[in-house]
Order: structure tokens, then C-alpha cells, then sequence
């Protein structure tokens, strides 16, 4: 059964220094808040992964939290380059980033034949690509190939992702910690029910859950921590509860290309007094600095 | 890769238009009414939104986010953009949108772009340099696109066309087009056609349909072959049937247009 606690219990026991953590969210949902909690309980040698490391896991790199990162596609969307993660990859700044890369397909398989539990997925692809050629974290072939037992055919193996924890953002939970999200949905759910634990920040916790077309309800028993983060996406959004705020996308392009200012924005923004507040005011058009 | 450039503001010349704005439209034209494409932020959705404001109003959009049939009357902002889920036919989740739809060939075309590209249409979007573990520039990576590549029905890519982009060889093949040439799709098994059309703003380059070198059939008004042969970075293949492309219509400008304002409208209200 999930516990509801706050978000700064939920990182506290959820997240430690050396775990690998999903963050999952496809352009809607990016738990933010979340990430800006574990950057504040300065968690270090953290394996990130996440399909699409944008503005989240930049802050996150950027802030030394992570010395490895599993993903597929890394930019500030709509914006252009993730200049922390590009700082890191380029000048190992503020530390090495040891990478492993996939597509999105690749990724989603991995997320899947975790949450399946079973050792791998298949799927047509990487054939051809560089991709096929690179080596996972542990130094071995991230990418393999497997022959149909039925027809003969050669496909591509991919590994189970089963990560320590993952941390989703969704719209509402009850008081039994029964978590609902709706809209884009992403890899959410296979993310949780992949992972060792799971912890979810929520829009509001609510009495009962009302259905809402296309919803996903993750039951309490597969979620540890629930918190409440109203706003905890900002600067993506919450279908129903609030907009994108692209001026924060756009806003995090300069601050994110120094590194005199993005520490600024960090010690400002994330462990100054002013960083308890940060990341609820949906729809600011800034990042505050 | 993000950018779709400034439109032309309240020209005095109405006519006059951006070199986005014709790449827009080429792209625009590449799709017909009925097909089913799967669309990219950037000048990938401004195109397939144009067609279906003109053309194309039965045109079947489908974004990576799971978005499948969305109808937005502004471009959306990014794939995951909030008016493409309220305004979809069906939104699945990612898994599915890669497994269930891109994967068994169900999706016509397919749209990328690219940061470099070689004369057999293959696309690098990872690293520019040699060296993998030590790049020079580490761009985003490969995304939808690798699987877009190989399971759409056919793939239009749209760049600039520039000695850093039109490459030789490709410091990474991050998505395959013909592979080393003829006859490499089939040996990688992979379904769909490859790259039918390279638009660019010179003009577009089509695969000889023997070799697969990407071949210039196509330039916009004003530009040369000579132009095209400066920015490429192999020795250009021209066709013998070149045309000079239909600058954008009135039409499709005021469409284009429209678009984008009813963007910034949406942008500023956030």
C-alpha cells in the first residue's frame, strides 16, 4: 500500500545515493518537482534514465547528481541544445556522464519487458544504425540479436530495464494511494510497474477518483510514496490542472549555457530560501533568475 | 532542429516568402489527402498541418507521444503538446505507438530531419567527430527515429543543405536510408522504402532509382545547380529531368500563416 507522505519524506526514502532512477513523463507529467527534491537532498552517483532526459534531468546533471545516463533523446524541446548534459558529455562538467543511448523503441521495450518481467524484448530495429555498436553501462553489447524459435527470423534483444526506483507525476490520487493519470501517458506505467520502488507526485489528493476517458489508475499496492506537489510538473504540464509554460524552456537556454549562472540558479532556485517554492507557480514564464 | 524560422511578418510584398516557408510547403506537397504520417516538431508538423489546412484536410497525423489522428488548429508546441491529446482520435501510450502502429508498417510516411546526411540518405542526429566517446558536438540522439526510418512506408527528411550537413559519410548512422547503396535495405531487412524525397532550402533531392544516391531533381526559383553543387559535400548528382519548383501559392501562405499566429496567440495566453 502506498503511503502518502511529503515530498521531501518520498525522495528521502525512495532515492539513494548509487540508485538507478526512472523519471518518467513524455512531454506531459515530467515530475519536476520531484527532481528538484533530489537535487535539494544532494543525492550523487545516481544512474538517471529516461527516454527523453530534457530540461529535468539537465538540472539534474548540471547539479552532479548523476554519473550515468540511459536514454534515447536529450534536448530542450522546442529550444535546441541541453547545454549541462552537452557540458557534461563534452568537458565531463561538473563530473564524467558515462552514457548508454537506444531509440525510443528500444527504450519502451526495455521498459516493457521489465514490467513484464521477463530477461528481454524483441522488436525490428537498430539494424543497420550505429546504435547496434555501442556498449550498455556494464560494458556489454546493449544491443542483441535473437533468432524466432517459430519462424527463424533474426530480431533484436534488448534487456529488461528494472530500475531501483521510479518517479512519476500524475494528476490525481486518492487517500488509499490508488494513483490516476490521463492525456499523454507516455511510458509511466510501465516505468513503475518495472521498477524496485515507486513513487508518485499528484496535482491533488482527493477523496474518490472520478473516471476520466483514457485514464491510467496505478493501484496503491504497486506505488510506495505518494506526495502531494501541486504544480510538480511546471514547466510542462498537467492535463486538466495547468499549461505549458514554454517561457521557462526557453528562459532555461541562458541560464542552463553558463555555468557561472546555472550554479546562480541552483543555489537561488533550488537550495536558497526561495527554492521550497520554486516549481508551483505554473505558468510564470520564467525560471526565476 | 527545432526551428521553424520566423514567419514573414506583414510583408509589403505578399508574395515575398522565407526559405522555411518554401520548405514548408515542398514538404507540404509531398503528402496527399488520406495518408497517415508520423510528424516531428519543427517544420515536420508545420508542413503536415499546412497540408491538411489545404490539400489534405483528411490527412491522418500521428505524433510519438502517442498521439494518433490529432487535429490541431494551431502548431502544437512540442510532441507531447496538449492540444494534440484533446484533439486525437485515439492517444496510446508510447509502447504502443511504436510497437502496435510504427513497427508492423501500418504508417505511410514518415518525417525527419537530420544534423548531417550522405549522398545514400543515411542521417546522423548523435555525435559530429569520429570519436564517440569524445564528440565534438553531442546532439540529441536518436529518438523515434531509427525505427521511423526503417518501418514507415517511405521517409521524407528535411534539412538544410550546407557542407556541414550534406556529408560525405556520416560520423554515426543514427537512422538508415539505402545503407552502402542498391540492395542494403533488403539485406538489413528493413520494411518500409527508405527516404523518397530530401527537401532542403536549395530544393529537393530524390534517390536514383538504381543506385539510391540521392539525386537533385529539383530547385527553387533562383537557385542554381551550381548553388546545390557548392553546399553538398559529395560530387552532386543532377537528373536530366530537373524542374524549378512552384513557389508557395497564396494560399498556402495564408494558411501557413494563419497557423503560426493562431502559435503565438496560444504561446502568449500561457
Amino acid at each position: 500500500m502506498a503511503e502518502i507522505v511529503s515530498l521531501a519524506a518520498a525522495v528521502a526514502r525512495a532515492v539513494h545515493d548509487g540508485d538507478s532512477v526512472a523519471m518518467e513523463g513524455f512531454t506531459h507529467l515530467i515530475p519536476f518537482a520531484a527532481g528538484r527534491e533530489v537535487i535539494r537532498q544532494r543525492r550523487r552517483d545516481l544512474t538517471l534514465i529516461r527516454m527523453t532526459p530534457d530540461v529535468l534531468y539537465d538540472q539534474l546533471i548540471g547539479a552532479g547528481c548523476a554519473s550515468r545516463l540511459l536514454f534515447s533523446w536529450g534536448c530542450n524541446p522546442g529550444v535546441g541544445s541541453l547545454h549541462r548534459f552537452r557540458d557534461a558529455v563534452e568537458n565531463a562538467w561538473p563530473g564524467p556522464l558515462q552514457l548508454e543511448e537506444h531509440s525510443h523503441a528500444g527504450m519502451a521495450n526495455r521498459y516493457v519487458a521489465g514490467a513484464s518481467g521477463v530477461p528481454f524484448a524483441i522488436l525490428r530495429g537498430y539494424s543497420g544504425t550505429g546504435l547496434e555498436d555501442l556498449p550498455a553501462l556494464d560494458g556489454q553489447p546493449a544491443i542483441r540479436s535473437v533468432t524466432c524459435p517459430f519462424t527463424g527470423e533474426r530480431l533484436t534483444a534488448v534487456a529488461a530495464l528494472n530500475p531501483d526506483v521510479a518517479i512519476i507525476h500524475a494528476q490525481r490520487a486518492d487517500r488509499a494511494g490508488n494513483v490516476q493519470l490521463w492525456g499523454i501517458t507516455g511510458v509511466q506505467k510501465e516505468a513503475v510497474l518495472s521498477a524496485q520502488r515507486a513513487s508518485a507526485t499528484v496535482e491533488e489528493i482527493v477523496d474518490d477518483l472520478r473516471p476520466e476517458p483514457g485514464a491510467i489508475v496505478l493501484p496503491s499496492w504497486v506505488v510506495d510514496y505518494v506526495a502531494a506537489a501541486p504544480g510538480g510538473s511546471h514547466p510542462s504540464y498537467a492535463l486538466g490542472y495547468s499549461a505549458r509554460d514554454n517561457g521557462y524552456y526557453q528562459a532555461w537556454d541562458a541560464i542552463s549555457r553558463d555555468r557561472e549562472r546555472f550554479r546562480r540558479w541552483l543555489d537561488e532556485e533550488v537550495h536558497g530560501e526561495s527554492g521550497s517554492l520554486a516549481g508551483t507557480g505554473a505558468g510564470e514564464g520564467g525560471c526565476g533568475a | 532542429m527545432n526551428a521553424t524560422g520566423a514567419p514573414a511578418s506583414a510583408t509589403e510584398d505578399p508574395a515575398a516568402f522565407t526559405s522555411d516557408e518554401m520548405m514548408t510547403a515542398c514538404a507540404a506537397r509531398a503528402l496527399r489527402d488520406g495518408m497517415t504520417c508520423f510528424v516531428g516538431i519543427g517544420l515536420p508538423s508545420a508542413a503536415a498541418n499546412l497540408a491538411r489546412a489545404t490539400h489534405a484536410p483528411g490527412l491522418v497525423l500521428i505524433y510519438e507521444s502517442g498521439t494518433i489522428g490529432a487535429k490541431p488548429d494551431r502548431l502544437p508546441l512540442s510532441i507531447g503538446d496538449g492540444i494534440l491529446a484533446e484533439t486525437a482520435g485515439a492517444v496510446v501510450s508510447v509502447p504502443e505507438i511504436f510497437n502496435y502502429w510504427l513497427q508492423p508498417g501500418r504508417i505511410g510516411v514518415g518525417f525527419l530531419g537530420a544534423a548531417q546526411i550522405d549522398k545514400f540518405g543515411n542521417i546522423n542526429t548523435t555525435v559530429v567527430g569520429a570519436d564517440y566517446a569524445h564528440p565534438a558536438v553531442r546532439l540529441p540522439g536518436a529518438g523515434g527515429a531509427p525505427e521511423i526510418a526503417a518501418s514507415c512506408r517511405q521517409v521524407i527528411v528535411v534539412v538544410r543543405q550546407n557542407r556541414r550537413s550534406f556529408v560525405d559519410r556520416v560520423d554515426f548512422v543514427t537512422s538508415v536510408g539505402f545503407g552502402d547503396g542498391a540492395g542494403a535495405r533488403e539485406r538489413l531487412g528493413l520494411a518500409g522504402a527508405g527516404p523518397r524525397k530530401v527537401i532542403t532550402d536549395l530544393g529537393i533531392l530524390e534517390p536514383d532509382p538504381v543506385t539510391c544516391e540521392l539525386t537533385l531533381t529539383g530547385l527553387y526559383p533562383g537557385v542554381t545547380v551550381a548553388d546545390a553543387a557548392a553546399k553538398t559535400g559529395w560530387d552532386l548528382a543532377v537528373s536530366d529531368s530537373l524542374e524549378v519548383l512552384e513557389p508557395p501559392s497564396a494560399a498556402e501562405l495564408t494558411a501557413l500563416r494563419e497557423l503560426h499566429a493562431r502559435d503565438n496567440e496560444a504561446d502568449n495566453a500561457s
